[in-house]
């Protein structure tokens, strides 16, 4: 009985939850944590790292991986930054800078499907290579003589309303991408993909087409989310997002997607961006250290792994232990998770 | 042996080297004088001794990411026991370096071997815990050199036969390294498990306990790492180490330590981690923006993969035509 219901509770179902006792145990323990300017701050902090995730998500559930998504939304930036600077209209800047992260995107995409190179070492080298052209870029010289009535959009809220600008955009991504996932072929493809690409080659699917768009997709959101970044600050920086790419994937981990793919669900990301931003929110109002958060942050990714494993290994054992003869397989080629 | 010397993957890395050092030199004379000479090599040391450890786990299929945090933690402890010291402390502040880095070490090595994590999530997890450490225990405070002893200072700026003290201890840790992989059992079991670990656990390699050994050395080498930080700069803060995880794994991989295990030496690596140092030191002696060092790195980093690629696909291809002609 016990088991049967651990068998049907996964980390995605469980993070959900830490999201909402976090909310219901930070409003009764700090009443400015209830504000409808405490909301506006946590959506606006989690934003760009959103943007990102929901992208992520769909890369790492093939199996992939990418680094350079703080780099391209850096370049991005700097590339709005070096336009409007010129005097080209500032919409058209915007444009340059999301075509910058397509072609970022596209660079990723191609070195991994055409020539099948690890993403892993290729994007170490893209994060290298974006941020070295962000210098080159800008130098040392800022761009931040942005016009009001658009920096408004990344750091200001409907009128009368503690909504930021930028929420609607993360609402119809949380909802446009959770479609795309789990309710369309595409997403289907992704997850097949992610189980086992050969049988997914096997089976008709175009593999090195879905990650050619898909990297070309994060690129794309990398952008946009450097663009929300230059937007909220006002500035385009070389130094923009820096570490960035290693928050989006512990947030996208700890939402319960496997590193080896195939296993994760759209929500559970979500839930977990929310639940990183607004835990971050409450221990700054209980005047924790903002660095001291790091150790939080790295101990629930920590948690996110081991505590399936954990409750994984207990059915595995009494298994185990009444039929000596069952071979242990290669546990190294499937994550421990809850519903294996 | 000439021939095997020059096919070999760390032989354009050096080649590469060699280039770029005569090639600065000639535009540049001051790029070799003694002061640059040694600038050049403590800056290498650091990465180079980090690559050292990389290398370990890299051979396994598996990454370690906590090196940058484990670095700055372990600089800052080495520099709270030997505060306010008057003299000595250059083998305390070692000692503690390298407790504290075999201590991470541990943590991502049982947390990978026992409960069969993937590395990339722990030991990012263990990069953020052991930078939060490092925040709450340092907070806004920082150790300079005044604070230390002149011994530890002089250790990061002295040199004996023309080499730093640190870049000593870096090649030091590299050479027992290179043999260790080269000829000890344990060793050659890292490559195996790392080109195929279903068929070394049947041959009764003890996979677990050689991913511990690998995670044990990469922290050792991040702890070590940390002392010689604290020497070099005469001093840490709360932000040591931040972002040098990924360089030091680009450092590897330039130097043919394949990501996808079972291929690569520790001398590439120390190629590798040179290589990427000196290009950036040489772009200043060329008065290039440093702005370009990174972008540089980068491009040489997707190069070195490539070619890797090319070499391994013709490899393969000729492999398969040799098992073809029998049948």
């Amino acid at each position: 009985m016990i088991r049967g219901v651990l068998a049907r509770v996964t980390w995605d179902k469980i993070v959900p939850v830490l999201l909402l006792l976090t909310l219901v145990i930070g409003m009764q323990l700090e009443p400015r944590f209830g504000r409808g300017s405490t909301f506006a701050f946590i959506v606006q902090d989690i934003g760009e790292i959103m943007i990102i995730a929901f992208a992520m998500t769909l890369v790492i559930m093939t199996g992939e991986i990418d680094l350079s998504v703080a780099s391209t939304a850096a370049l991005a930036s700097c590339v709005l930054g070096w336009a409007f600077e010129r005097g080209i209209p500032i919409w058209i800047a915007v444009l340059l800078a999301l075509v910058t992260g397509v072609l970022c995107g596209a660079v990723n995409g191609l070195l991994v499907t055409a020539f099948g190179l690890p993403s892993l070492a290729v994007t170490i080298g893209t994060l290298a290579l974006f941020r070295g052209l962000c210098w080159a870029l800008l130098g040392d010289e800022p761009v931040a003589s942005y016009p009001e009535s658009w920096t408004r959009l990344g750091s200001g809220r409907f009128p009368h309303t503690y909504i930021p600008y930028v929420a609607p955009l993360l609402i119809a991504g949380a909802i446009g991408y959770t479609v795309l996932l789990h309710a369309t072929r595409t997403g289907r493809w992704i997850v097949a993909i992610g189980q086992s690409p050969e049988a997914a080659t096997f089976a008709g699917i175009p593999v090195a087409r879905v990650k050619l768009w898909l990297f070309v997709h994060c690129g794309l959101l990398s952008a946009v989310a450097g663009v929300v970044y230059t937007m909220r600050f006002a500035s385009s920086r070389p130094d923009a997002a820096i570490g960035f790419e290693l928050l989006v994937i512990a947030a996208v981990l700890f939402g319960g997607v496997s590193i080896f793919g195939g296993v994760g669900t759209m929500w559970g990301v979500i839930s977990a961006v929310l639940f990183l931003g607004a835990l971050r929110s409450l221990l700054l109002l209980q005047k924790v250290p903002p660095n001291a958060l790091n150790i939080i942050n790295g101990a629930l990714l920590l948690a996110s792994v081991v505590v399936p494993a954990v409750i994984a290994a207990i059915p595995r054992r009494r298994r185990r232990s009444s039929d000596p003869g069952v071979s242990q397989g290669h546990p190294t080629s499937n994550l421990p998770s809850l519903t294996s | 042996m000439t021939g095997r010397l020059l096919a070999s993957r760390e032989a354009p890395v050096a080649l590469a080297l060699v280039v770029v050092v005569v090639g600065t030199t000639l535009v540049n004379p001051r790029f070799l004088s003694a002061q640059g000479r040694t600038d050049l090599m403590v800056a290498i040391a650091i990465t180079a001794l980090m690559a050292v450890g990389q290398t370990f786990v890299i051979l396994m299929k598996h990454v370690d990411l906590s090196v940058g945090s484990t670095l700055g933690l372990s600089a800052y402890l080495a520099a709270t026991a030997v505060q306010d010291q008057q003299d000595g402390g250059v083998l305390t502040v070692l000692m503690v370096g390298l407790v504290v880095g075999v201590a991470v070490g541990v943590v991502n090595g049982a947390l990978v071997a026992f409960l069969r994590l993937p590395a990339l999530v722990v030991t990012l997890g263990t990069l953020y815990v052991v930078k939060g450490i490092q925040a709450v225990v340092v907070g806004p405070r920082r150790i300079n050199a005044d604070q230390l002893p002149g011994a530890v200072v002089d250790f990061g700026r002295d040199s004996v036969l023309g080499v730093p003290y640190i870049l000593w201890l870096a090649l030091l840790a590299g050479v027992a390294g290179a043999w260790f992989l080269r000829t000890v059992r344990t060793g050659r079991d890292l490559y195996a498990v790392g080109s195929n670990g279903p068929a070394a656990r049947l041959v009764g390699i003890p996979v677990w306990r050689r991913e511990m050994f690998a995670f044990v050395v990469s922290g050792a080498t991040a702890g070590l790492a940390g002392a010689l930080y604290l020497a070099r700069f005469g001093g840490v803060d709360a932000n040591a180490g931040s972002g040098y995880e990924l360089p030091v794994v680009a450092a590897c991989v330039v130097g043919g330590v394949a990501i996808t295990g079972g291929v690569g030496t520790v001398i590439g690596a120390l190629l590798g981690a040179a290589l990427l140092k000196t290009i950036g030191v040489s772009l200043s002696a060329l008065s290039v923006p440093e702005f370009w060092q990174q972008a540089v790195n980068g491009a040489l980093l997707l190069l070195a993969i490539a070619v890797d690629k090319v070499i391994a696909d013709r490899r393969l291809r000729q492999t398969t035509e040799v098992q073809e002609v029998p049948a």
